[in-house]
């Protein structure tokens, strides 16, 4: 099961978080401080696992992550998952990401971290992968993505220049 | 055309977030985030209706700021409104927010659950997503009672839409992790196990992880799945990389789900029927096959997603362990991953090694790798990679390479990361104890290891190395040698001081012929640590002291001077001072004879598992270390000490009951002539002198209880003195199940203050006895139904006197030990019996498990005779924090997060008696509105639930 996901910069600034285990906002917050610490002092080349730290469960539990550019993708998961399998989904949601964004950067991330979260979403429930064909999570993305067209569409014009 | 367009978002958002970002300091995004906050909060609670667009918007702001790391304390209603807009965005935003802010205790969870119902009865594929996603997220109690019935109609029906049956697959998975009693499967079992063969791969792919769960739970009722799984492997594995189109994977077929069928099949032993197994097999070798063919593709991601089914596909060769030439073929392929210029393979390949050195068919294979790992451990960059290095050693190694393994993990050791030193030490010193031939090599090891990593040798490893030495004659004279050599250097650590202090203690007559090592420059060498050390050390090398005199009748004025110096005999700490008083006189009055008698060589410790190991599977969670590894270990620790290398001590009884062995070294050596007495309790009254025998000891008793009459003012009373009646107060005794300090009986005259500690299965109880008159009692004498020992015969009036009385536990009683007092009080003879409050439940050793293991084990604890239960009324306000601190007084495990109720509670223990181990589990599931609780016990031992039962039923 993967128990959460995180996305963070290199300067451990948090850009996505989504937890599938209970924990308080204070905890969730340390672990987010402590994947970072654990994983930012790595070099990079070296392997993509690490076990995880005490806040999240320790060495039964693992840290598998990419880093891209200006930000690392983590993933904690526990011992049922394939740790090759989960590298991969980290690829393949950095990809739908692309997709979606066109050349998605970290300011996407920042300025939709609701659509990142739906994307998500499409990809895992409840800790565990839902989906993993990524025509398969656009087609539902661009779905939703038109029915919020019409929707913004049929809103009265001066929504838009409102705050 | 990208799906999410960058403009059509909400504006007023986007201005928000810019403003964010700008914000040159923390403070002014503080100050920027509380304008934000209060400017919701009006609008919330404004006269003017908020529309849809607006709550939306404002909701969204709170959800950025959440994510942000701020509280969010408001906000809750808005977004529960939102979840019956007919919008979706709107309904979106709000399922978003109840999914990342509302934990399953909210008190909203009734009305999230009215708009879910109406989503999910809605038809619209979109919104009944939407809906199982927020129940996934949410996965509270109240959510599996309302909706665990009807998520499965939605998975199975024929008319549903395929995104949403993935959905409910995924569900009904939360649901089941969190309520399992609530979903029940029967009728839709084989419908569930069919959607293995479905046509849309979306379907199979939550599906799998669904039916893994209810295998792993249920797994005759989900057998059926084994051969589906296999055909539906098989079928993904012989496609050409096009076949499956969408679900390839950089030229590889579906390789998650392939991922997942593995795993799945790893939750059966291999199929029965032979067809299943052929074709089973035949997917085996194709995937092993496939490692060797010329990759399809030079990106990263190719080679991974192959590599990612070929892992789970060695991981289910050695779970099978019964194709020799499959294994044979992992191993070979495993070892060319161990020296793949790609960081990650080599890493899986240490893992998946360490499973499959513990197979006999591959044993000797993985051995054959040990250089290629012993470099791994020596050069590799990474922390990760090098732990598994040092595991895949420590499970390779065997009677012929252990030396190699040994010396290297010791070098490693010098330069190994903090994190992982504990751990080392831990396997070094297990393995140098199983493959020692050699028991000088052993004692170097050791010595070398305390040497190295002194802060990191826990009291088990210290413990361990003098029991051995103590046990086999043949290395005491070596061990002696070593450690005074080792105390020779200028500053070495404390655990060494400790083991020198107790091998020249017992042993430094075999080398005091060396006029180099002569008595007086051994106990110079020792004493002149002594100042350095912490208190227990100084408490055991004024043992060691002791103990030379009797050695060396020419060290004893040192000794004695040294004894009788301010800093001992006033010593501040109650312990040492006390020591070096009952040393000195011990010394001075005792003839030579009594002396050679009390401080005797300890006899040999009996032999038990080793105390580090069951340290090292402590460390490493229940289920972390292989059955394989523990059976291996009870074996070896057979040989270590009963083998036939010296008969000398075959008699140290070899029943390896895991158990830690400090106990023979703290309380001395359980006597075996005592009869076991009525309740099975050896009872005793001797005080601790860490390393001095036991049967040995009456006489320093004798002197100690002489000696401790302390006096302390008691507030007065005036009283009748006419107690003369035999009082019986067995009763009381029930008081101190989960407590261990009380006053355990007072009238007008007596009152006995009550002080235990419990270690596993000894225990040790002071009484205090207190005069509360102004008047003496005289002949006060103190009977214990089992054995015992004189207690001051006069109290003055307003003074305590103390008794210590020592208990080991040989098995599981239910009586308790009867103390009967009798003293004379202004003529008046008063007689008293008291239950000592001693209950079986003290012997406690908490066991700390998840959740899955807890089940597993209560499952297994299923025989009738097993379980006791007890439905009763409370007789207490039923105070959670109450209940908490009684459970943990119980001295089991209080596990939180294993029951999916929150409100009922889940202990685990092991009961340590000297005969056997009693592993219990207890659940205790309070009715606040019934003011009853339903206790159930189980454990290995029908008497021991019994009891458990009776004694907790009186506590609530």
């Amino acid at each position: 099961m993967i128990k959460a996901i995180l996305i963070f910069n290199n300067h451990g600034k948090p850009r996505m978080s989504k937890f599938y285990e209970h924990y308080t906002e204070d905890t969730e917050q340390q672990i987010i401080r402590e994947t970072f610490h654990l994983v930012s002092k790595r070099d990079e080349n070296i392997c993509n696992f690490l076990e995880g730290g005490l806040l999240i469960g320790g060495s039964d539990n693992k840290l598998i992550y990419r880093h891209y550019a200006t930000l690392y993708f983590v993933f904690c998961v526990d011992s049922s998952e394939s740790e090759l399998g989960i590298l991969d989904l980290i690829q393949v949601f950095v990809e739908t990401l692309d997709k979606c964004f066109e050349n998605v950067c970290e300011l996407d991330l920042i300025f939709h971290v609701d659509k990142v979260h739906n994307i998500l979403a499409e990809m895992v429930m409840g800790g565990m992968v839902l989906e993993t064909n990524m025509s398969e999570i656009i087609t539902q993305v661009e779905a939703q993505g038109k029915m919020e067209k019409s929707e913004v569409r049929a809103a009265p014009l001066s929504y838009l220049l409102e705050f | 055309m990208p799906a999410v367009s960058k403009g059509d978002g909400m504006r007023g958002l986007a201005v928000f977030i810019s403003d964010i970002r700008n914000c040159k300091s923390k403070e002014a995004e503080i100050k920027r985030i509380n304008k934000e906050l209060a400017n919701i909060r009006s609008k919330f609670k404004g006269d003017k209706a908020l529309d849809g667009y607006s709550k939306k918007k404002y909701v969204c702001k709170l959800l950025f700021i959440f994510l942000l790391g701020h509280d969010i304390d408001f906000g809750h209603m808005e977004a529960v409104n939102l979840l019956s807009s007919n919008k979706y965005t709107e309904k979106q935003i709000g399922y978003l927010f109840i999914s990342v802010l509302v934990n399953s205790n909210s008190e909203l969870i009734r009305l999230i659950n009215n708009a879910i119902k109406n989503d999910l009865s809605s038809r619209n594929p979109t919104f009944m997503c939407l809906a199982l996603h927020c129940i996934a997220n949410v996965g509270s109690r109240e959510m599996a009672e309302a909706f665990a019935g009807e998520i499965p109609r939605i998975l199975v029906a024929g008319d549903t839409m395929d995104s949403v049956k993935q959905s409910a697959a995924l569900c009904l998975l939360r649901l089941y992790k969190t309520s399992p009693d609530l979903v029940l499967m029967g009728e839709w079992t084989s419908r569930v196990v069919h959607l293995l063969n479905d046509q849309h791969m979306g379907v199979v792919t939550a599906a799998i992880s669904l039916i893994t769960c209810l295998s792993q739970k249920n797994p005759d009722e989900f057998k059926t799945c084994v051969s589906l799984a296999v055909s539906r492997l098989s079928r993904i594995v012989s496609s050409a990389s096009t076949d499956l189109q969408d679900y390839t994977y950089y030229f590889v077929p579906a390789p998650w789900l392939s991922c997942k069928l593995l795993r799945l099949l790893q939750c059966y032993p291999p199929p029965e029927d032979g067809a299943v197994k052929g074709r089973l097999v035949e997917c085996l070798e194709t995937i092993l096959n496939k490692a060797q063919e010329p990759p399809k593709s030079k990106k990263v991601q190719h080679s991974n997603a192959k590599n990612a089914i070929l892992f789970e596909a060695i991981s289910l060769i050695i779970h099978y362990d019964s194709e020799p030439n499959l294994l044979v073929r992992a191993c070979n392929q495993l070892g060319q991953f161990l020296q793949h210029r790609e960081t990650n393979l080599r890493y899986l390949a240490l893992e998946s090694m360490c499973t499959l050195a513990s197979s006999e068919f591959s044993h000797e294979a993985v051995k054959t790798h040990i250089e290629t790992v012993i470099n791994a451990l020596k050069t590799e960059r990474d922390v990760s990679v090098r732990q598994r290095a040092a595991d895949l050693l420590y499970a390779m190694c065997d009677r012929s390479n252990a030396k190699q393994i040994v010396a290297e993990m010791l070098s490693y050791l010098e330069t190994a990361d903090y994190s992982i030193r504990e751990e080392m030490v831990l396997k070094v010193a297990i393995l140098a104890e199983k493959y020692a031939v050699d028991y000088s090599w052993y004692v170097d090891t050791i010595l070398n290891l305390i040497r190295i990593a002194g802060d990191y040798v826990s009291e088990e490893v210290w413990y361990r190395v003098i029991q051995i030495v103590i046990n086999r004659d043949d290395v005491q004279g070596y061990a002696a040698k070593t450690v005074f050599e080792a105390l020779q250097a200028p500053a070495c650590h404390e655990n060494m001081v400790k083991v020198g202090g107790y091998i020249l203690g017992e042993f430094g007559n075999l080398i005091a012929g060396d006029p180099r090592s002569s008595p007086l420059v051994q106990f110079n060498l020792l004493h002149s640590k002594f100042h350095l050390c912490s208190v227990p050390t100084r408490a055991l090398l004024l043992s060691a002291y002791i103990k030379f005199i009797n050695l060396f009748p020419e060290t004893k004025s040192t000794i004695q001077e040294v004894l009788r110096s301010d800093s001992q005999i006033r010593n501040s700490d109650v312990e040492l001072q006390q020591r070096a008083v009952e040393y000195l006189k011990l010394s001075s009055i005792a003839s030579t004879d009594v002396l050679a008698t009390v401080l005797e060589e300890m006899p040999p410790f009996p032999e038990r598992e080793s105390s580090i190991l069951a340290k090292l599977k402590k460390k490493k969670g229940p289920g972390a270390v292989s059955v394989n590894e523990l059976e291996e270990g009870k074996r070896e620790a057979g040989e270590l000490n009963g083998g036939g290398e010296r008969g000398g001590d075959s008699s140290a009884i070899s029943t390896p009951s895991p158990s830690a062995d400090l106990l023979g070294l703290r309380a001395g050596h359980p006597v075996t002539a005592a009869a076991p007495s009525a309740g099975s309790l050896l009872v005793d009254v001797f005080s601790e002198t860490g390393f001095i025998h036991y049967g040995r000891l009456m006489l320093l008793i004798f002197l100690r209880t002489h000696e401790r009459t302390i006096t302390k003012p008691v507030p007065f009373l005036a009283v009748p003195a006419c107690l003369s009646a035999s009082h019986t107060l067995l009763s009381l005794a029930l008081r101190f199940v989960c407590k261990n300090n009380g006053v355990l009986f007072e009238n007008q005259l007596l009152q006995i203050g009550i002080k235990s500690e419990y270690r596993q299965n000894l225990g040790r109880i002071y009484l205090f006895y207190g005069n509360k008159t102004s008047v003496q009692f005289v002949t006060f004498t103190t009977t214990l139904n089992v054995q015992s020992k004189p207690v001051e015969p006069l109290i003055e009036g307003g003074a305590q006197v103390q008794q210590v009385i020592n208990i080991e536990c040989l098995t599981d009683f239910s009586d308790a030990p009867l103390l009967n007092i009798k003293f004379r009080y202004g003529g008046a003879l008063q007689n008293l019996t008291l239950k000592l409050p001693v209950t079986i439940n003290k012997f406690f050793q908490p066991t700390e498990m998840a959740s899955h293991d807890f089940f597993q084990r209560w499952k297994q604890l299923s025989q009738p005779q097993q379980e006791a239960q007890k439905i009763f009324k409370a007789s207490h306000a039923m105070d959670t924090e109450v209940l908490k601190a009684k459970l943990l007084g119980l001295g089991m495990a209080l596990l939180e997060n294993v029951d999916p109720n929150p409100e009922n509670f889940v202990c685990a223990g092991v009961i340590q008696s000297k005969a056997q181990q009693v592993g219990s589990l207890l659940r205790l599931e309070p009715n606040a509105q019934a003011q009853m609780y339903r206790l159930t016990v189980r454990s290995s031992k029908d008497t021991v639930s019994k009891r458990l039962c009776e004694l907790l039923a009186e506590q609530f």
